[in-house]
Order: structure tokens, then sequence, then C-alpha cells
């Protein structure tokens, strides 16, 4: 028997005796908690024991216990990748052994090349290119229509699978450019009639007291072999065209400097060995697709 | 009133509820409630298996809310997702409507159309079948256990779950065909989530018509408390004439009394009013919040007014106004023209007529573009400015319709759709399927030499080759912008 307490006081308009506590004047109904509740409460506590002998519940020093069954939620992610793959199989069996071009006149199996593209882009090449495939200085934008080594489909192929200047491989695209500057090939100041010379080629303006003449014979001697004597460029050799309104590096004086004195040697991962071929087909359509296809 | 003894602590602030045992009754208000109830209940649990013929592509069930493919049906209107705000007007329009029936003639919904009445009537009618009338119905509750009283508590509670089962299983069948549903849940073949939301229905059915019952009108809804802030003097409602009934004398006490030349009510303070109350409250206490107005008071009363030979409608609909004039001497007179029900109805016409306007003039296909962000513009070699756009193009049709893409609003400009082919005349020609929708990926170009601010407005258009409708939509062209 409490000993503070003679006799629980009764609240009058309850009938339900207090806890006994008072807060200025304020008093604690003592209701029982409901009897369902209490089972509730209960049972939760029993099922908790079970829970602890059939699932990993307990951390131990270096480890945790298992339980009985065994389960473990990483066993459900790997039944739930191998159900996505297999899933992905059933709808992309199509694109098995359909090439990229009859990839892109179906147009179940483009929607399908479009959405596993955009995926495989969004996670292997937007770190480079950007996520719309914008790309930004020295990476090239791949929604326009200036390629370099070529915006067919099979070129685009070509280039995913072998990459550029992957050391290694047989078939990766390269193109060597010289350093002219660096290695002495050309002096500053015939480094600058030749920056002169590929803006004049585009169209550019030039600086007042530049020297022309020099530039062109320059160019001719060194750069048309590749660029053509016209700075028009060849996508077999990987080299740009000099006259458009696209420029990967940039076209100011600046720039071209440090392009004809350095050299600019880009470099792309070789993606066969990474992807598999689906994907590098979907990759291939995809990339056909953002606007600059050929 | 000033004394100390009106001390706010000696108001008991908890009143425990009190089981109510509403006693059968029969009358006009009655027959109508009845078959109120047996429409509202037909109308609800045969809808479903009416057909509507919308031809081959789409499904032939009157009303359906079909959430996989997120359409709804109601007869010859289909509704897309984002055309929600119809259900938004239709809850205006509803709530109008509320307001004018409540202005007119009291809580007319709360009495005769709400589901919680529709429902608690039919659980009254079980209730009485298996434990009697209210007076059985209180001895039995009170009397010790038996197996009497067993069997009949366990009868009533098993028909009311079955009852609260058909009720969520009717509910299930507007989201899917109705025949096939039945069909499925019949060989327990169901979606899973057919069963889930039969078994939540089951369980608010029971709990709010058969245990909770006046209580959900009392301290649930929200309308009583609206109502009481909308009603007047001269709305019509359930009401105890006072000027008649007052005061209340035993028939014997009231010739008496009339022999003397004292005043006698008509009230004989037999109480059936009381008794038959679905909410159990007391009508002569006046206009209150727990009264759902359903008009079973009256019946009772007339049945004993007609006994004791005295003019019926003691209790009536009528207003308090009238009660007042009566008191005074005066006529009574009944308004149902006022400010209030000419702007209820005058809203209600406005809301309506703007709907029904609405959805005969409606698009049957749409538009809407999205311009792409990464990048904004691309440069291509010749100096050429081009935008992508996701373009969706919506086909409301049950037909296969034909979509020719124009852009306007800059000189030189040209559309293409990446993976569709063009036309003769260069315009790319979208196939959008029956009844859905299909979004093409859009490249608009400007030539080199046009000049372009950094963002400037343009118009994509798209034009049924067959039936010729026209839908276009406004978005921005961006471009380097004036750069020295």
């Amino acid at each position: 028997m409490d000993q503070r307490h003679d006799a629980p006081h009764i609240d009058p308009h309850t009938g339900i005796a207090t806890t006994g506590h008072e807060w200025d004047g304020i008093r604690e109904l003592n209701t029982p908690l409901p009897r369902w509740w209490l089972g509730i409460f209960y049972a939760s506590i029993l099922w908790s024991i079970g829970y602890w002998v059939v699932y990993p519940a307990w951390p131990l020093l270096t480890d945790t216990t298992k339980g009985v069954i065994g389960y473990a939620s990483r066993a459900d992610i790997s039944a739930d990748m191998a159900q996505l793959k297999a899933q992905r199989a059933v709808q992309a069996a199509g694109m098995t052994d359909a090439t990229p071009a009859q990839i892109k006149a179906d147009s179940t199996l483009f929607q399908i090349a479009m959405a596993q593209g955009k995926a495989a882009f969004g996670d292997n090449c937007a770190a480079c290119h950007g996520v719309g495939g914008a790309g930004a200085k020295g990476y090239p934008n791949l929604n326009d229509d200036d390629w370099l080594w070529g915006g067919s489909l099979d070129a685009i192929m070509q280039t995913l699978r072998h990459g550029i200047r992957v050391a290694g491989n047989d078939e990766t695209r390269v193109s060597q450019m010289p350093a002219f500057g660096r290695d002495g090939m050309l002096k500053r100041d015939e480094i600058n009639a030749v920056a002169n010379h590929v803006r004049e080629l585009a169209g550019l303006s030039t600086e007042p007291k530049a020297k022309l003449a020099l530039g062109r014979k320059l160019f001719a001697d060194n750069c048309a072999a590749c660029h053509g004597e016209a700075g028009k460029g060849n996508q077999e050799m990987g080299a740009p065209n000099l006259t458009d309104a696209i420029s990967l590096y940039g076209m100011d004086m600046a720039s071209l400097t440090e392009t004809i004195t350095n050299s600019r040697n880009g470099v792309m991962p070789a993606w066969g060995g990474r992807l598999d071929a689906t994907t590098l087909k979907a990759l291939t359509v995809y990339v056909h697709s953002l606007g600059g296809g050929q | 009133m000033s004394t100390a003894e009106t001390d706010t602590d000696d108001i008991p602030l908890f009143a425990a509820s009190r089981k109510v045992y509403p006693q059968s009754v029969s009358g006009p208000f009655r027959r109508a409630k009845w078959f109120i109830l047996l429409s509202c209940l037909g109308i609800y649990y045969l809808l479903p298996f009416l057909r509507w013929d919308r031809g081959p592509h789409l499904p032939d069930q009157a009303v359906l809310a079909d959430i996989a493919n997120g359409r709804f049906y109601f007869f010859f209107i289909e509704i897309w997702p984002q055309e929600v705000y119809y259900f938004t007007g239709l809850l205006i329009l509803a709530a109008f409507i509320l307001f004018l029936m409540n202005a007119l003639a009291g809580r007319v919904w709360c009495g005769y159309l709400c589901p919680q009445t529709v429902w608690t009537d039919l659980f009254l009618v079980v209730e009485r079948f298996f434990e009697g009338d209210r007076r059985e119905r209180m001895r039995l509750d009170k009397a010790p256990s038996s197996l009497d009283k067993l069997w009949r508590k366990v009868a009533k509670h098993a028909v009311w779950i079955v009852i609260a089962w058909w009720t969520g299983g009717a509910w299930v069948l507007y989201f899917a065909d109705a025949p096939t549903l039945v069909r499925q849940l019949a060989t327990f073949t169901a979606p899973v989530s057919a069963y889930v939301w039969i078994v939540i229905l089951t369980f608010t059915t029971y709990s709010l018509a058969g245990i909770m019952r006046e209580q959900v009108c009392k301290f649930m809804c929200p309308w009583p408390r609206i109502q009481a802030a909308l009603t007047d003097d001269e709305a019509l409602n359930v009401t105890y004439r006072y000027d008649r009934g007052e005061p209340r004398v035993s028939v014997k006490q009231g010739l008496k009394l009339k022999v003397q030349g004292a005043p006698a009510g008509d009230c004989i303070d037999c109480h059936q009013c009381v008794a038959v109350c679905p909410v159990g409250i007391d009508i002569r206490d006046g206009s209150q919040l727990d009264c759902i107005q359903c008009g079973l008071c009256i019946d009772a009363c007339d049945a004993v007014m007609a006994k004791v030979e005295r003019p019926t409608r003691l209790i009536a609909y009528d207003t308090e106004t009238n009660v007042k004039r009566r008191m005074e001497g005066l006529k009574a007179i009944y308004r149902p023209f006022r400010a209030r029900t000419a702007i209820y109805a005058a809203l209600i016409v406005v809301v309506g007529g703007a709907m029904l306007w609405q959805l005969a003039t409606r698009r049957t296909a749409d538009i809407s573009v999205l311009h792409e962000r990464a990048p904004l513009f691309v440069t291509l070699s010749d100096g050429s400015i081009r935008n992508a756009y996701a373009v969706r193009l919506l086909n409301k049709r049950p037909e296969i319709r034909p979509f020719a893409l124009t852009v306007d609003g800059l000189p030189g400009i040209r559309i293409e759709a990446v993976g569709v082919a063009p036309t003769a005349d260069v315009r790319p020609v979208v196939i959008v399927d029956p009844d859905s929708s299909r979004e093409v990926r859009v490249l608009v170009t400007v030539p080199a030499g046009v000049p372009l601010e950094a963002s400037q407005a343009i118009t994509i258009t798209a034009s049924d080759l067959f039936a010729g409708e026209t839908v276009r939509a406004t978005d921005h062209f961006m471009a380097p912008g004036a750069k020295p």
C-alpha cells in the first residue's frame, strides 16, 4: 500500500481514480491502458523474440547474428538484378541481331534503344560529354553535325567500340598532330602567321600586322596534308574542318597558338570491352539521334 | 446570472456516449426514405454493370475509373488525368447544391441521401430483424448472456459484415471491368488490390454504419458545423412548433385545463419523437447540431396526433420565423425566393454552365512542348542555330490520327522530328495511336544570318491531316544572342 496516499482521489466527473499527482490543481486520470492495446503490446514483444531467432538482429563485435533461416537483403538485390536482366533480355531480344540501322528503322526497337541509350549515356558518357551530349571545350558536342571521325551509325559505333587514342587497341581512332612549337618545327612568329591564316580560312578577322602570305605557305607545307589546302579537314584522319562555325578548342588567337604550339590529343575510352553489344547499339542509335547523325 | 455559482468547474467536460435504440416508425417520410434508400443502393450496386459502347479501342463500362491507364469514363464523357479540374468543378457544384438545399429545406442531404444515413438505415433493418424493435433490443442488451442472445448478436453482426463486404465489393467494380472482376473475385483470381480495398471498405462500412452510427454525424462530419453557420430563420427545418405544443400536458390534464380556461399545448409528452430518433435527441429542444432532419419524428408525432384526434404536423418542416409569427398572431409566410437562394442558384447555373461549355468545346487533341536544356542550343557547322524540344501529342479520339508538325516565328525556320519520316512537303507527320499520346524529339533550326536574340518566341503547330483539328504551343527559341 502506498504510504503517501491513504485513499485514491476520485475524479468527480468521470468517477475514475487519479494518479494522486497534482500540478496547480490539475490532476491526471489514472486511466488504465485499453486491454486490446496492452494485448498488442505484449504480442509485439513475443513477436520480437521470434524475430531475433529467425532474422539477422543483434550486432556483435565484428559481425551480427544471422538468424536461423539465413536471410540477407543482399540476396534480394541479386535476385532483383537477375530478374531485371532477364526482363531486359526479352524486351531487347530484337536488338541482338539487328544492326543500328535496322533498329533505327523499327519504331518499337528504336524506342527501347533510345531509353536504354539514354540511361547508358548518363552512366558512361555524360561525365565528359554532358547529360544531353552538349560537350565542353575539348569534349565534342554530340548534338551538332560536325564530326571528327564521322557521324554515320557505323562510324559512331566504331568510335564507341574502340575509343580514341587507346593504347594497345589496333582499331582505335588515332590522329597525331605534331606539337609544332614545342618540338621546334615552327618559330613563334611562324606560329602566329599560321594561326592568322587559319582564322582567314574560317572567315574570321586577322591581326593587322599578320604575315598572311607566310602563313598560307607554312599551312600548305605543314598542315594541308591532313586538314586540306582549304582547311576543310578529313574525317578519315580525324582532322577537323577548320572553316566551319564549330571548333572543339576555340578559334581565338590564344587558343590557336596553344593548339599549334603544343597540339591537342583528346582521348576517349574504348567501350567495346566494357559494355555489351546491345548497349553499344543502343548508345550508337541514341547519339546518332541527338541531332547530328549522318 | 453573475453569481458565484456559475463556475465552469461544475460543468462536466466529458459525456459518455449513450447507445441509441431507434424505434421503427411508418409514415410518408419513412416511405420516402425507403424509396430513396432503395434507389441509392440500387444505383450503387448496379451502375458498374451498365454498358456504354465506345468503339473497339476503349472499355464499354458506363462508369469506370481506369486508374492503370489514367482515364475516367462517365457515359459519353472521357476524362484524362490533366483534366482533373472537372472534378474540382463538380465538387464546387456539389457544394453549392448542398448550400441551396440547406437554404430551402435544411439538411436534406443528411436526412435522406448521405451514405452514412442510407447504410445506417439498412443496418438497422438487419438489427431489427434479429433483435426486435426498440424495447426488445433494450431488454436484450440488459439481459444476461444466453444462447438466445448469442445467436441473435452473432447473426446480426454476420449479416452486417456480409453487407459491408458487398459494399466494398461494389466499390472496386468502379475501377475495373465489372463482369470480369466479379468472375475473378468468385474464383479468387482478382488482383490483390481489389481484395485489400474490399477489406478496407468492409471495415469502414461495418464500423461506421453498424457501430459508430450517429457518432459519425455528431463528431466526425464537418457538415453540421457548416450547416449551422449557413442556415437562417427562413429555411425550412424539421421544427417542433412550440407555439402549438407548449405547455406539454397529458390528454386528461389538458381537458381539465381547457375547462378552467388555462393554456394547454398539443404536445402530450409521449416521447415518441425521441424514441424514433436515430441520433437520440429531443426535437422539442429546438434546432440542434445533432439533428440530421430525417423527418422520422414527424411521422411518429403525426401518428400520435391522429390517435388523440388533434391536427397533425405538431412537428413539421417549418421556419423559425413562422413559429414566432404565429405566436404573435400573424399568418405564416414562406419565402423560398430569397437573396441567398437566388445567389446559390445563380452560382450553380454559372459553374454548371461553365463546365458544360468547357466540356462541349474541349479539344480532342493537345500538344505540349518542353524545351530541352542540355544543351539550350546547338551551333551547326554552317552557322545555323538549332534547338531541340520534347513534343508530346495527345490524341483523345478512339482512332489513329496523323499530325503534321509545322513551326513559325522566325525567317527560314524549319522543323524535323527524330525517327519520323517527313512528307513530300517536308512536314514531319507523327502518327498517334487511338486514345493515347506520343512524345517525339523535335529539332528546330534557324539558318545562319538571321538576327537572333538570346531568346525569342516560336510556335509549333500540329494539324490533324484527317479531321483538320489544329493545336499549337508557344515556346522559346534560344540562341547565343548578340555577341561580339
